[in-house]
């Protein structure tokens, strides 16, 4: 549901069903709504079976780069001797993106539950949910469901009377984007700086405490117990593009829309329909610019790219951008997309942990190339400064966030260069929204 | 122990065969290629996080850390091509933008890695329009100084105190461009060790305190050198500007020191370069030392110790050499020899086996010891009444002209004449451990050649020339020339040193035999 709107007849609510309704946080609640059927339908299969049955449905990860969950759970080689650890990102940091907020604020249980599966699956005993410090209502939500799953004897040493032990614990995060990315959220974990570490090794070999380690989105958890229940061909099923891409996913969208809020449509919705009108298109007066699909860090998208998107993987890569996490912020004409860039570059360089030279240097280089054109201060000289740096900032660095802030503005001066050269040759195009930045 | 997989690889189209597991960038140097680098040293974890050994690996989609990338079977490695240029001159040109220009009065300057590489592969120019980032100048304790402005944070520092000393004191504090290295609250670089992380930043960011503001790295004269500050032999350069010492800095050795030295040793250095030095051979006539020529004064010696039991106070500061011609002219004599050595606490290394700064602080322990010197708090007790005593460089501090009246004559061979031996019939004056070749046997027994760093004052002659003469005026039949000569001699005299010479030696020493395989050649 486009929460906190009611319902659009074109979504397929599934982990939003529930959103809105307070008693679904409850474990009565849950339990009442179909909650922990899942679960101990699981613990009475063998880890296996679940694993394939992800696997078979398709599911890929729902926090950007998509890998497929099975596969990624498939690493995790039983019987070597080692403890196995399951984190669950709950870090949401990524500008634009508020979809694993709700599900925690909304359906707490379904998150545990998926975890606990996840965990059974891939032979944890151990799940660290790693949530954003700034989250203090989704932290205080997971808390309670936690508590409350572990004093119905759901978690613990004897998960629902099985003697299998399955422990979770709510980890608060300190406010640092970066811990975000897989390895860092580790280092955090362990309570070191949240730094990036070198891949190799990956995580399934030497994760969390140097110990094999599965880390999964919240979204991508949270739908587990369903595929579990309805079946992997359900699931499947659930794809109006590329078989590749299958289910439902959350949407956060903000920006300049009539009607912000989270969404959830099966792969391969139509963008434009999305656009305009689930999310209600552009606000009275407006035209819509710009998209970003998937949060900050992925390329800006066109109205053209936008509307010839089917939302999916690949189709937001056909159309020059990213899934990502799905946090689409809507730009309209308005905005100086010059003053949009520049906010984001910002944002990078405050979160860039400042560990490789290329993120540290370049993301500080940038935004104050960005901002000075926005000011009115910039030459062309520097537009072709700015991609240079872009280049050497990208597939260079540890982690990608170095990467993330050229994206945005590589793509924003090939796709808006007449923008930044205007604001170069001194024009004001724009409104006085573009000052506030 | 089993044989290490061997893997086989080309790099810049040279082919290299490395064991499994060995980093591209160390894979390089076995074919003779420096891939530029910053984070890494060989001394200390992985970082990875300077991005400046980048290098293209054919069949990779992105360019490889070579630091944290293994070799691989049949990997091609291109280390200048094109595209592995531009990524290391960007890297350059961001290490550059809040880097301070301010060379001409930078330390580090002629030594700097940012300057060799900029000069090597970086731009000419740079494209930054904005003002630089500033941090004030920080003191951090020990002998260190914290210039920020120039810092590349490649954190070299923190790495060498958390997983070489074992104590935390550096962080990088902040993030982002704002990022700095950082004290814990109320620590300081007072660790035995810490003055290593000066030797470690590959830029003017950390500053020795002592060395600071001293001399620029162009002026110095460098010579391969053996710390002589404890028994531990730690394999040093010595650094000097117009023959004076102006600093050490350690010199890698896998076996002895790796590639640090502690603050102790780095920073005694001063008395090398003293200057209230003996420079003449001087001999009592008429009741005044009055100066002569050499061979005047050997033969005046020569003639004290004819046929007199000769007592050596010897200092366990003497080469190899000296102190086994020393223990010649006793065995011929028929008289003992003596040796104190000053101590002081014992301060490992923690993350290096075996490395420590001993507890005695004198460089040749166990060679005194070797060629039959005895160890004592109280080196005169042996001494017969009546004897010759000849000082061998001990600078009688804490020993009064009265327990040397209980000797018939005093030979001083030293480089001082201290005021307790102001009675002395003759003084030899030598060279100082600075000023001449030898060897030194370390606590471990491993034998280290140094070299002469700078000339010795006035007509002060190297001591195993003054012993070796002394010898000969004595009616030995050995001459020698070189230093060398003397340790060929001591070679083929001790079944320990057996097979060892200067050449087999090299900078890096051998160890001695010990008694069991002493007697099988070497």
């Amino acid at each position: 549901m486009g929460f906190p709107h009611p319902s659009h007849p074109r979504e397929t609510p599934l982990l939003t069903r529930h959103f809105g309704e307070p008693e679904a946080r409850t474990l009565d609640g849950w339990k009442k709504r179909g909650g922990y059927q899942a679960l101990e339908k699981a613990l009475a299969m063998k880890p296996a079976e679940i694993v394939d049955i992800v696997k078979e449905s398709g599911l890929r990860g729902r926090g950007g780069a998509g890998f497929p969950t099975g596969l990624k759970w498939s690493f995790m080689k039983p019987g070597d001797g080692k403890p196995h650890y399951l984190c669950c990102n709950a870090d949401e940091s990524e500008p634009g993106t508020f979809k694993d907020r709700e599900v925690m604020r909304w359906t707490p249980h379904g998150l545990v539950e998926g975890c606990a599966i996840g965990a059974y699956a891939i032979g944890a005993e151990t799940t660290y949910i790693y949530i954003r410090g700034e989250f203090t209502e989704p932290l205080l939500r997971m808390d309670r469901a936690v508590r409350e799953a572990y004093d119905a004897g759901i978690l613990g040493a004897n998960a629902m009377g099985t003697g299998k032990r399955i422990d979770i614990h709510v980890h608060k995060g300190a406010g640092a984007y970066i811990c975000g990315e897989e390895t860092a959220l580790m280092e955090s974990l362990e309570g070191r700086r949240g730094n990036p570490r070198i891949k190799p090794p990956f995580p399934a070999v030497s994760g969390v405490f140097g110990q094999p380690t599965t880390i999964n989105n919240v979204e991508t958890l949270a739908a587990v117990p369903e595929i579990l229940m309805k079946g992997a061909a359900w699931y499947k099923a659930m794809s109006l593009s590329n078989p590749k891409s299958t289910g439902t996913k959350l949407y956060s969208v903000c920006g300049n829309i009539r009607r912000p809020g989270t969404y959830e449509v099966v792969m391969g919705f139509p963008f434009k329909d999305f656009l305009h009108e689930v999310c209600g298109g552009a606000l009275d007066g407006r035209k819509l610019k710009a998209v970003i699909p998937g949060g900050a860090s992925v390329p800006i998208q066109t109205m053209e790219e936008a509307e010839a998107t089917l939302m999916d993987y690949e189709g937001f890569v056909a159309q020059g951008s990213m899934l990502g996490s799905g946090g689409v912020i809507v730009i309209d004409d308005a905005q100086s997309m010059v003053a949009v860039i520049a906010r984001l570059a910002r944002f990078f360089a405050h979160e860039s942990c400042g560990q490789c030279t290329q993120c540290r240097e370049g993301t500080a280089w940038t935004t104050k190339i960005v901002e000075r054109i926005r000011d009115g201060y910039g030459t062309m000289e520097d537009l072709d400064t700015l991609v240079e740096i872009g280049e050497n900032m990208t597939g260079t660095t540890i982690c990608v966030l170095s990467d993330s802030c050229a994206v945005p503005v590589m793509s924003g001066i090939r796709k808006f260069r007449s923008e930044f050269e205007s604001l170069i040759h001194g024009k004001r195009v724009h409104s006085v929204l573009s000052a506030v930045a | 122990m089993a044989e290490k997989k061997m893997v086989s690889l080309t790099i810049e189209g040279r082919p290299v065969t490395v064991p499994d597991g060995t980093s591209i960038l160390e894979a390089a140097k076995v074919a003779g290629i420096l891939i530029p680098h910053y984070c890494y040293h060989p001394g200390l974890p992985v970082a990875g996080v300077c991005r400046m050994c980048l290098v293209e690996v054919e069949k990779a989609p992105k360019l490889a850390a070579s630091c944290a990338t293994s070799v691989a079977e049949g990997q091609v490695v291109h280390v200048h091509s094109e595209r592995a240029l531009e990524a290391r001159k960007g890297v350059l040109e961001f290490l550059l933008i809040n880097h301070p220009l301010d060379c001409p009065i930078c330390d580090q300057s002629g030594e700097c890695e940012l300057q060799d590489y900029t000069y090597q592969e970086g731009r000419a120019d740079s494209r930054y329009r904005d003002p630089k980032r500033f941090n004030p100048v920080e003191d951090f304790g020990g002998d260190v100084l914290y210039v920020p402005n120039r810092c590349i944070l490649c954190t070299r520092c923190v790495r060498f105190m958390d997983d070489v000393a074992h104590e935390t004191v550096l962080n990088v504090s902040e993030r982002g461009d704002r990022a700095l290295i950082g004290k814990f609250e109320g620590k300081d670089l007072t660790h035995p060790w810490s003055g290593n992380v000066v030797d470690l930043c590959p830029v003017g960011a950390l500053l020795s305190k002592d060395f600071l503001n001293k001399a620029r790295a162009w002026e110095l004269d460098r010579v391969a050198s053996i710390c002589p500050s404890c028994s531990q032999g730690c394999n040093i350069t010595i650094e000097t500007r117009d023959s004076q010492v102006a600093r050490l800095k350690p010199r890698p050795n896998e076996d002895v020191n790796k590639f640090f030295m502690c603050d102790y040793g780095r920073l005694n250095y001063r008395w090398m370069n003293r200057t209230d030095r003996a420079e003449l051979p001087l001999v009592r006539t008429e009741g005044v030392l009055r100066s002569i020529d050499w061979d005047v004064a050997i033969h005046a010696a020569a003639s004290l110790l004819h046929d007199a039991r000769t007592f050596v106070l010897a200092s366990p500061m003497l080469s190899n050499e000296a102190l086994h011609l020393l223990s010649r002219i006793m065995q011929r004599n028929g008289g003992a020899g003596a040796f104190r050595v000053a101590t002081g606490e014992e301060a490992p290394l923690a993350g290096v086996e075996d490395l420590a700064l001993r507890r005695d602080r004198a460089a040749n322990v166990n060679g005194a010891q070797m060629f039959g010197f005895q160890r004592s708090e109280r080196p005169l007790e042996s001494m017969r009444d009546g004897d010759v005593l000849v000082i061998a460089d001990d600078d009688l501090t804490g020993i009064g002209a009265d327990e040397l009246a209980r000797a018939s004559q005093v030979i001083v061979i030293g480089t001082t004449l201290p005021d307790a031996a102001s009675g002395a019939s003759v003084l030899l004056p030598i060279a100082n451990f600075s000023e001449e070749e030898g060897t030194f046997t370390n606590l471990r027994g491993r034998v280290q050649r140094f070299m002469q760093a700078r000339p010795a004052p006035g007509l002060a002659r190297p001591s195993w020339l003054v012993l070796g003469d002394l010898l000969g005026a004595l009616g030995e039949q050995d001459s020698f020339y070189l230093p060398s000569d003397v340790f060929a001699r001591i070679a083929s005299s001790y079944p320990a040193f057996s097979g060892l010479s200067y050449e087999s030696l090299g900078m890096r020493g051998l160890p001695v035999l010990d008694s069991e395989t002493a007697g099988a050649a070497r």
